[in-house]
């Protein structure tokens, strides 16, 4: 009895060895800078001197400040890009999972814009929408399209950027679909068929179903992606565009913070950010509930 | 039309449709290496020249004179080396101890970490860099390298999961013959998780190669920055003397790496990656 229960305490002792670097890190970089963010959300920090408190200030500031709604405006706007993509993705998954030749090469082709850096490929489609001798226009102009200097008007640029953005992430999307496609029993679509459903039928009635949940999956991954977006913007237009017209909210925290040394107010912001992700995932968790229980049901 | 000729038909225009996908998805990349290697002539020809006239690799060579682009590399290669070997020692070792060992408290301390990742970065930047700031570590590698040593929750969660399906009598046949937890660690349930663990680790390792906000936050000196800040200093530089090749083929540079890596490893990469989908 004895050796038993000092075994289960040394099992104890070492289990919590075993996790300590992770608690540890999570306590220290991420729990601790959370509280800190709240903290300093709430007082006229600069990043130098003191801390003085200072109530909800900084929040009103915040939204009564015209270029926190540019920002916020202009990244909810690129999240048009999400539905585009899983559209595109959802039938370049659809056609791959038929019996067609390739589907391998297929697959690394439309993966290798994931993989790749967002900086190169900033830099790659920063020329590629120049004005007179970029990819874009060149393209456009077989078509006899005259294309506008995407990065440098206010109302391309944001269109240009969420074309770049639906590049790049095509390949992920299309690989979840791939994969939840492919875990669909083939036997529902032999069943569908004999009962003289197929082709759109099939598709409502059994394959969408089936990707519901990764569908959910992808959005809310990609509005939590989207509502982060910095790298594009700080490469594509450091100043955040004409008229701000490009600016990410991260973009305009990261330029209070690091650029204006205004860590309070920039604080604010990342504290409203942070409120928003947390709402969004939340939301995820109830719905998933919900669906697995209708699942059930 | 019969039925299988009917499918062969869908397939083929779905086929041909596949094909112009691929072409937009590699295009711009293609473009990429082609203008690092155009004389300058050819960069502005209307209308492009997929192909140049000469073929100049001239630029590969300048891009290392031209600003710290060895250096980038060396400070890129560190921090992923270092974060990717410690953290992925100490993310395995945890997610054993969550999956096979017991002790009280366990799956709350497991969800405490798993909400831990629904925290944005940016919500956390400012914090840490003030605290960075203050054991004066910024403009060193310190600040990227030391959070990742204590494990990547991500990699924890899919190593837990794999370990769940191991069955339990191996690891509790060892504890009663008396092996350290350790060993029970090391040499019975590493090599069985060893797949798993090399696909998160070469996930990690990209992730941490292509990143750009923490290192745009820290470092500040030419030699200290990563690979993907100095080619961004190099867009920022070059562009306005229109050395877009130049930009380029230093940008090349900076994808090679990760798009060998992803070659070599893409079936256990794409594996992986389809998989976080469907228990997401």
């Amino acid at each position: 009895m004895k050796a038993k229960s000092n075994l289960y305490r040394k099992e104890r002792i070492y289990g919590y060895l075993f996790i300590l670097p992770p608690v540890l890190g999570l306590l220290i970089f991420t729990l601790f800078p959370v509280v800190y963010s709240f903290y300093g959300s709430l007082t006229d920090w600069d990043g130098l001197g003191s801390m003085n408190f200072i109530g909800f200030d900084n929040f009103k500031d915040v939204f009564s400040d015209e270029l926190f709604y540019k920002s916020a405006f202009n990244t909810l706007f690129y999240m048009i890009g999400i539905p585009i993509g899983i559209v595109l993705a959802l039938l370049l998954a659809l056609g791959l999972n038929r019996k067609i030749p390739g589907t391998t090469t297929f697959r690394v082709i439309y993966y290798i814009p994931v993989i790749s850096s967002l900086a190169a490929i900033s830099i790659l489609w920063n020329w590629a929408y120049n004005g007179d001798y970029g990819l874009v226009n060149q393209f456009l102009d077989l078509f006899g399209i005259d294309g506008p200097n995407w990065l440098m008007n206010k109302h391309s640029i944001k269109p240009a950027i969420i074309l770049m953005t639906v590049w790049k992430g095509l390949g992920y999307t299309m690989l979840l679909y791939l994969a939840a496609l492919q875990s669909v029993p083939k036997t529902y679509y032999e069943a569908a068929e004999l009962d003289g459903a197929s082709g759109f039928k099939a598709f409502r009635h059994i394959t969408w179903p089936m990707v519901k949940p990764v569908t959910f999956f992808i959005v809310v991954t990609n509005i939590i992606g989207g509502s982060q977006i910095f790298t594009e913007i700080n490469i594509m237009t450091p100043k955040g565009g004409t008229e701000f017209s490009s600016a990410s909210v991260v973009f305009y925290i990261w330029d209070k913070a690091f650029g204006n040394l205004q860590m309070g107010y920039a604080s604010a912001m990342a504290v409203v950010l942070g409120l928003f992700i947390f709402v969004v995932t939340l939301i995820q968790f109830r719905m998933n509930e919900k669906s697995s229980s209708d699942l059930a049901g | 039309m019969s039925h299988s000729q009917k499918v062969k038909l869908i397939n083929s225009i779905i086929f041909i449709v596949l094909v112009i996908g691929a072409v937009f998805m590699i295009a711009p990349l293609l473009w990429m290496v082609t203008t690092s290697v155009k004389e300058k002539q050819d960069v502005f020809a209307l209308p492009p020249k997929w192909i140049p006239d000469t073929i100049n690799w001239i630029k590969y060579s300048e891009i290392w004179e031209k600003g710290p682009l060895l250096d980038g590399i060396k400070n890129s290669l560190i921090v992923a080396l270092s974060v990717t070997i410690v953290g992925t020692f100490t993310s395995s070792l945890a997610a054993f101890s969550f999956a096979k060992l017991k002790f009280p408290h366990k799956n709350k301390i497991f969800l405490l970490l798993l909400a831990a990742i629904m925290i944005p970065y940016p919500a956390v930047m400012i914090p840490q860099f003030m605290f960075f700031s203050k054991i004066e570590w910024v403009d060193t590698l310190l600040p990227l390298i030391v959070p990742g040593l204590f494990g990547n929750i991500i990699m924890i969660f899919f190593i837990r999961q794999y370990l769940m399906s191991v069955p339990d009598e191996i690891i509790e046949a060892a504890k009663i013959d008396g092996s350290s937890y350790f060993r029970l660690y090391s040499t019975i349930t590493f090599p069985l998780i060893k797949p798993a663990v090399a696909a998160q680790l070469i996930l990690w390792f990209m992730g941490i190669w292509n990143d750009y906000l923490a290192p745009i936050i820290y470092l500040n000196s030419p030699e200290k920055l990563t690979l993907q800040l100095v080619i961004a200093n190099y867009n920022a530089t070059y562009a306005i003397q229109t050395d877009y090749p130049l930009i380029m083929a230093a940008s090349v540079v900076a994808l090679l790496p990760v798009l060998i890596t992803f070659l070599i490893f893409q079936k256990q990469i794409i594996e992986s990656v389809a998989i976080s989908g469907v228990k997401g």
